[in-house]
Formats: C-alpha cells, sequence, structure tokens
C-alpha cells in the first residue's frame, strides 16, 4: 500500500532516466520480489522435503511386508494322532487342538531335510521347528476340519517361516544380532540358509498381508489386514449411505429454500463450526449416544461409520452448498421461465450441473473418515479382532478392525517385526486415499463446468 | 435421482436392522495394555481350536478396563477386564451400584519389572537404594536432607559407571509406575534411610512419609512416558545414556537392543521371578462378570483355558513369550471352575 502511494506521487515528477534503466526504488522492488518467491520455493522444498522423507522412510520399512518367507513342507495327517477312532467324525476331530498337529510338521521338517541331505549341525529338532510360525499348527487344523478324507495321505502345504526367519531374509535380523537374540540363534540362521538352498524355504508374494486377520504378538508373520480392510470398507458404506443423502438433502433445503433469517444464520454457523471439531470430540458423542443410549454394539463397523457420518456431513455440506452456489441463477430463471416448479428447476437442471462438486467433496470427506482413528479409540475399535465380519448389513454389527487403527495397533506390539506390518499397511492405506483423491480429481477435471 | 431413492432405501434399511441387531455371541474384554498381549495369545489360541469365535480383546489401560467391566450388565457392556493392578474399593463399590455384584479374580501370572539400558553401553547392577538416590526428589546426605544434587550414576554410588542419570519411567496412568514407586523407589528409601529421617520430620506419620518418599525429582532427570514400552525403547535409542524400565516380556523380545540390569544381584528372568529372588514383580489379573457367563456362549470355556496348564503353565505359550507362571495356578483352576466370586477386599 505504502509502495503504492509513494509511486503515484511519483508519477508527476518529471521523469529524468531512461525507462531502460532501472532505478533505485524499481530495483528494491525486484529484489523484494525475488526474495519472496525465493522464500516460497524454500517452504515448497521443505515440503516436498518432509514428504520425501516420510514417504521413504515408509517404503523402506513397509514395502519388503508385501512379501514373506515360506517353508514348503509335505505333511502327513497321521491318523494315529488326528483320528485315532478312525471314525472321521467332525465332531471328534474337533477334539484335536493345535498343540497334537506341532509334532506332525516337527517330523515332516525332519523328514524332508533328511530327504534333500540338509544336516542340522547341532541344532536340534524342537530348535528347527522353531523356524515355522507358529500359525502353522492352526493352518493344518484348519485344513484337516475341511478336508477330513486327507488324513492319512501325505500333503504339500507352504507354511509360514517364523516372524525372526522372514526379518534374516529381509535384513531386520542379522548374524550379530541373532547372537544377542533369545528368540533365535545364528545356528538357526544358518539351517535356514541350508534349506534355502536346499528350495525347501523361499520368499514369494504375500498375499496373506492382504486377506488374513491380525495375529497376535507370537506371530507378526501371520498378521495381516483381512479385517481392517473389510473393516474399513464397511464403515465407508454407511457413511456414504448416510451422508451423502443427508447432506445432499440438508443443502439444497438451505440453499435454495430455506428463508434467510436469524435461525438459518445460526444453523450456518454451527455447520462451519462443526467441521472444524476436532474429530475426538465425535468418538465422546458417539460412545454416549449410540452405544450407551440406543445400546448398538461394542467394535462395531455400524457404530464407526454412525460416528464418521457426523464428521463428514459437515464436510459434504459445505461443499455440496458451494457446488449449488456456483450453479448461475440463469438456469434456475430460465428452468421457472419456461413453468418448471422449483423443486423440477433443482432436480431437473441445478443438481445435475452440481453433481461432480458434490461427489468430489463427498469423496474427500470420505477420504477423511478412512484415515480417522481418534473417534474409533472410544468406541472399542481398537481392539484385537481376528473373526472376519459377515457379509452386510449383518456384518455391520459385528467386531471388526479398520486401517488406521491396524497401524496404531501394531506400532505398540513388542515384537520388531510388527513396525514392518504397521508401514506395510501404511502403504495400503496411502494407496486407499490417494485413489481416492485421484477419482474427486478426475471427476472435477472430466464433469466440472465453468461459467 | 436415481442414486438418492437408492441411498434413501438403504438408509431406511440400515435403520430398520439397527433394531434387530443379532445377540452377541463373542467374548468382549477390555483393560491392560500389560496384559494385552498375554490374552491375545489365548484368544487367538482359544478362536482355533473351539468352534467359538475369537473373543474381542481391547486394550486401555487397567483403571479404564475395570470401569467399562463395572458400567452394569447386559450385551454391549464388556465380560471380562484385564488388569495388571488389583481392583480397588471404589471399583467394586461403582460395579455394585450398577448392578454387578457377582465378579471374580482370576491371577494369571506374574509380570517382571526389568530396567533396561543400550546394548553397547556400559553393564549396571543396581539396587533399589540406588534408584531411590539417583531419582528421588529430597535424599538423605550427610545426615539432613537435601534436594537431589546426584548428576551421574557414579554420584549415586562410587563403582557404577561414570553415565549421566537419565531414567525413562512409566507414566503415572500406567500400572506399572504404581510398582516402580513402591517397590524400588520407597523400598529403596526405607534401605537407604531416608524414610526414617522424612518420618522424623513428618511427626511419625507414616503414609506422609512414604508419600515423600516417592517424590520423583522434576529436573528432567526423570522422563514419565506416556506411552507403551516401544516409545521408551524409541527414546533409549535415541539416548543412549537412557534407562528404561520395561515389562519382562517386552525386553526378552528385544534383546539384540537392550541389555538388562541387575536388581540387587539378581539377573530378572522367569525363573529368578517365579522363585520370588528378583523384587520387582506384580500379578497379572483379570476380572469376570459372573451375570455373562451363561448368556455370552464360550466365557467360561474361555476363563476355564485361559488358566489351564496348556496356556498358562510353565511350559506353555503364555510362559515362552514372558509371562511368569503362578505357582498357585491349579488353586485358581479350581476356584474358576467353581465360578467362585470374589471376597470383598478389606
Amino acid at each position: 500500500m505504502t509502495d503504492m502511494t509513494v509511486s503515484g506521487a511519483s508519477v508527476a515528477m518529471p521523469r529524468t532516466k531512461s525507462l531502460l534503466q532501472l532505478d533505485e526504488r524499481t530495483r528494491r522492488r525486484n529484489a523484494s520480489e525475488a526474495r519472496f518467491r525465493m522464500i516460497g520455493f524454500l517452504a515448497v522444498l521443505i515440503g516436498v522435503f518432509a514428504l520425501v522423507f516420510l514417504l521413504g522412510s515408509i517404503l523402506s520399512n513397509g514395502l519388503s511386508s508385501f512379501r514373506q518367507t515360506y517353508i514348503s513342507l509335505d505333511i502327513f495327517l497321521d491318523p494315529a494322532r488326528l483320528d485315532k477312532a478312525g471314525t472321521r467324525d467332525p465332531a471328534e476331530l474337533a477334539k484335536i487342538t493345535t498343540f497334537s498337529y506341532a509334532p506332525l510338521i516337527e517330523k515332516a521338517l525332519a523328514d524332508a531335510m533328511a530327504a534333500k541331505g540338509v544336516s542340522g549341525d547341532g541344532v536340534s529338532v524342537k530348535a528347527a521347528a522353531e523356524l515355522i510360525s507358529k500359525e502353522a499348527p492352526a493352518d493344518l487344523r484348519r485344513y484337516v476340519l475341511a478336508h477330513p478324507q486327507a488324513i492319512g495321505t501325505k500333503v504339500n502345504f507352504d507354511l509360514l517361516a517364523s516372524g525372526r526367519i522372514d526379518g534374516y531374509y529381509k535384513g531386520r535380523v542379522t548374524m550379530e544380532s541373532a547372537e544377542l537374540d533369545r528368540n533365535i540363534s545364528p545356528a538357526q540362521l544358518q539351517l535356514a540358509d541350508k534349506l534355502k538352498a536346499a528350495g525347501i524355504l523361499g520368499t514369494h508374494f504375500n498375499w496373506g498381508f492382504f486377506t488374513a486377520p491380525d495375529a497376535s504378538d507370537t506371530r507378526p508373520e501371520a498378521s495381516g489386514l483381512g479385517v481392517a480392510i473389510l473393516g474399513s470398507a464397511y464403515m465407508m458404506i454407511i457413511v456414504l449411505v448416510l451422508s451423502l443423502p443427508l447432506g445432499v438433502a440438508s443443502s439444497i433445503y438451505l440453499e435454495e429454500f430455506a428463508p434467510q433469517n436469524r435461525l438459518t444464520d445460526l444453523i450456518e454457523v454451527n455447520i462451519a463450526n462443526l467441521a472444524a471439531v476436532p474429530s475426538v470430540v465425535f468418538g465422546i458423542l458417539g460412545l454416549a449416544a449410540f452405544i450407551n443410549f440406543a445400546g448398538l454394539p461394542q467394535s462395531a463397523p455400524v457404530v464407526g461409520g454412525l460416528v464418521l457420518t457426523l464428521m463428514t456431513l459437515p464436510t459434504i455440506i459445505i461443499a455440496t452448498r458451494a457446488a449449488l452456489k456456483s450453479v448461475p441463477p440463469s438456469i434456475r430463471d430460465a428452468a421457472l421461465g419456461v413453468g418448471a416448479s422449483k423443486m423440477q428447476a433443482i432436480f431437473h437442471h441445478v443438481l445435475p450441473l452440481a453433481m461432480p462438486g458434490i461427489l468430489t467433496g463427498t469423496i474427500i470427506g470420505l477420504a477423511r473418515a478412512l484415515g480417522e482413528t481418534a473417534p474409533l479409540l472410544l468406541i472399542g475399535m481398537v481392539a484385537f479382532v481376528r473373526d472376519y465380519p459377515a457379509g452386510p448389513p449383518e456384518g455391520f454389527f459385528d467386531p471388526a478392525s479398520a486401517l488406521p487403527v491396524q497401524v496404531y495397533n501394531w506400532t505398540q506390539r513388542g515384537d520388531p517385526a510388527f513396525i514392518e506390518r504397521a508401514s506395510g499397511a501404511i502403504i495400503v492405506l496411502l494407496v486407499f486415499l490417494i485413489l481416492m483423491n485421484l477419482s474427486a480429481i478426475i471427476l472435477r477435471r472430466r464433469y466440472e463446468r465453468r461459467w | 435421482m436415481n442414486i438418492l431413492k437408492l441411498s434413501a432405501a438403504a438408509l431406511v434399511a440400515s435403520v430398520a436392522f439397527s433394531g434387530a441387531a443379532a445377540a452377541r455371541d463373542q467374548i468382549q474384554i477390555a483393560g491392560s495394555s500389560t496384559v494385552l498381549p498375554y490374552a491375545s495369545i489365548v484368544a487367538e489360541a482359544f478362536g482355533e481350536n473351539t468352534k467359538h469365535p475369537t473373543p474381542v480383546v481391547e486394550s486401555g489401560g487397567s483403571g479404564a478396563g475395570r470401569k467399562k467391566l463395572c458400567e452394569g450388565v447386559g450385551e454391549n457392556t464388556i465380560d471380562i477386564a484385564n488388569s495388571s493392578s488389583r481392583i480397588s474399593k471404589a471399583d467394586i463399590e461403582l460395579c455394585a451400584k450398577n448392578g454387578v455384584t457377582e465378579i471374580q479374580e482370576v491371577r494369571i501370572g506374574y509380570d517382571g519389572i526389568v530396567f533396561a539400558s543400550d546394548i553397547k553401553g556400559p553393564k549396571f547392577a543396581f539396587t533399589q537404594a540406588d534408584w531411590h538416590k539417583a531419582l528421588a526428589a529430597k535424599i538423605l546426605k550427610d545426615g539432613k536432607l537435601v534436594d537431589n544434587p546426584n548428576k551421574t550414576w557414579k554420584d549415586v554410588r562410587a563403582d557404577l559407571p561414570n553415565q549421566p542419570i537419565l531414567a525413562f519411567i512409566p507414566g503415572t496412568k500406567h500400572g506399572t509406575r504404581e510398582v516402580f514407586d513402591e517397590k524400588v523407589i520407597i523400598d529403596g528409601c526405607k534401605e537407604d534411610g531416608t524414610y526414617d529421617a522424612l518420618l522424623a520430620a513428618n511427626n511419625n506419620d507414616k503414609s506422609a512419609a512414604s508419600k515423600a518418599c516417592g517424590a520423583i525429582r522434576t529436573d528432567g532427570v526423570a522422563v514419565d512416558i506416556d506411552g507403551d514400552y516401544t516409545e521408551t525403547l524409541a527414546r533409549v535409542d535415541a539416548n543412549k545414556n537412557g534407562i528404561g524400565v520395561f515389562g519382562l516380556s517386552f525386553y526378552q523380545n528385544n534383546t539384540d537392543k537392550l541389555q538388562v540390569a541387575t536388581m540387587a544381584g539378581i539377573e530378572p528372568s522367569v525363573e529368578t521371578i517365579a522363585a520370588g529372588k528378583y523384587p520387582v514383580s506384580r500379578p497379572l489379573y483379570f476380572y469376570v462378570k459372573n451375570a455373562h457367563l451363561d448368556v455370552i456362549p464360550g466365557m467360561q470355556e474361555y476363563v476355564e483355558f485361559f488358566v489351564s496348564d496348556e496356556m498358562a503353565g510353565p511350559n506353555g505359550p503364555l510362559a515362552a513369550y514372558g509371562l511368569v507362571s503362578d505357582p498357585e495356578l491349579k488353586k485358581t483352576q479350581e476356584a474358576v471352575k467353581a465360578r467362585k466370586p470374589m471376597a470383598p477386599l478389606k
């Protein structure tokens, strides 16, 4: 401002120098512009650096979780252990616990080592069996219960290697660290190397990471995102189904029909306010309203979805109102002019034109809801959940986890292998967020009209 | 507007379904984050080996878990609360007020609290008195109570390493902190004679003297960690002079990064804690809402499964993860079978 008044005064002064020669003040103005540009560039640079650092650390920690070490064994499903009566009665088979399956795996590993000429070199059979995940007996039991006719035959299984062995092939565990590690010895690592050379042990893509449920602290190698992805998907369905119609209906009413008075002003201020309320507040509200008052179950996607709906609604309403506002009044006037009712004008002409903006706002609101953890903390969704929820709509009431919650959960576990898992889960979450934001951008670019 | 009609229909449907929420068939558990790994190991094995679904285990702290347990009876309240400290009288009163009259107390075993530093640093052999002299707000020096002047461990005791004192101790919301205060700081206070001096200064008021004993210095030497052990580990990792307070099982999972200090000459391990030699340990519990036992399918089985020899015994997976098995497990198993509610606290 001051510059302008000064330069305004200077116009009256007779110009003595050439236009091509910069005078002192122009130079100063140019310098300040260059400074500002540099600061702006620096700010962007810092942002980019932070992003690269963040992505770099997440990717370097987490990409390895998409690959997993497996041990392939032919296991003899010994009827003497699994079905003493020989009846193949499912009720009887179900009584055999995973504890009885572990010796079968031990024996199969010893047999495979003998067949391929791999010597244990002082590693006992029990220590050798520690290379295999504690999840393996459970896998075996599940298979036998599903296929009772397989008892008495040899079946090939791809069993998970234990977390430390998997870490060894990912560089997390080294010979030096194994020396100090209580859970693994260098001799066991050497045995793993021999098994690898013999083709028994190998690394391949880890589908289980996307489909398997969470696992307890003793088997990080078995943990996956299955329940979390399903839980997040259920919540997003609920958020979409509830917040889109509610948000759009209330915005249309407020924007097109509601009279301008104190009450609507108050509502408007409150909506803007709610959009800025910290999400954890919605969690407290959800706990009080949905669980304690309405009696909905804890840890269920339905409650999570309802809480996130409350959180997303203001965002959608604000976006929808902006989209409706951007449709020029001439469209409404023209529709009304040819005899359309107000409702026809809005639903036939204004709303279709505003749709890209509404959808963009909705997707961005959903993306925010997808990454939200704090409100879920209060409604019991930060939990160890291993059973998949049923199909919708019953599944909405079953306990489930959610993607960001799973990240939070895994970072708290004692075993260092869970750090890799948490980073892997962050990558999955980021991919989902990128997809959503990308589709919002595409929608806006392709369909949005400007007048 | 097709989308609108569709979503409106779905809205109506979902509201209709919320009225017909099915009865809960999985057990819900909440509470201590120390007990959480053990509870999740048991829950996993329980889901694997029975026809019942895997119980849902939530963490959130012992106190919060017990409060949730005492919220009332009914399917939208939890069934079992894990706790790393004993239930309090106030909790029981709250329970009774909300209609939760019968609670079973189940002791699952013991947890050791260990002091560990960076693996490359010097080795430490502590006594409780060392910790009191290092961290207390006021200590006895030349017969007088003074503000704690000690800066290095060497100042505390001449044969300890010459390393600045820096301790990462659990924040006050943790159950572990109570045990740390009681079994390390206050015991140490009695050991080095500060307690007697404080007793004299407080006109023989024992509780005031204990309270003064347990006051931790506030000049940045003792850092409260409100997060969990992973945060403590990260702090020790970033500051090699730091000594962290961990649970035994967490240390056993990270023996390649941490070295453990002895306490009063005893190295912490499952064996020394079970034998009662290592001084800093505490019992772990869970509390069962008896009114739910016949309502939630599989709940009685879960409780019995948890304390069975296969799980909680000395050779079970819980002991392998770092839980110190309870020598009186047999008694617990019988009590659980009989569904014996806990006697009123004294």
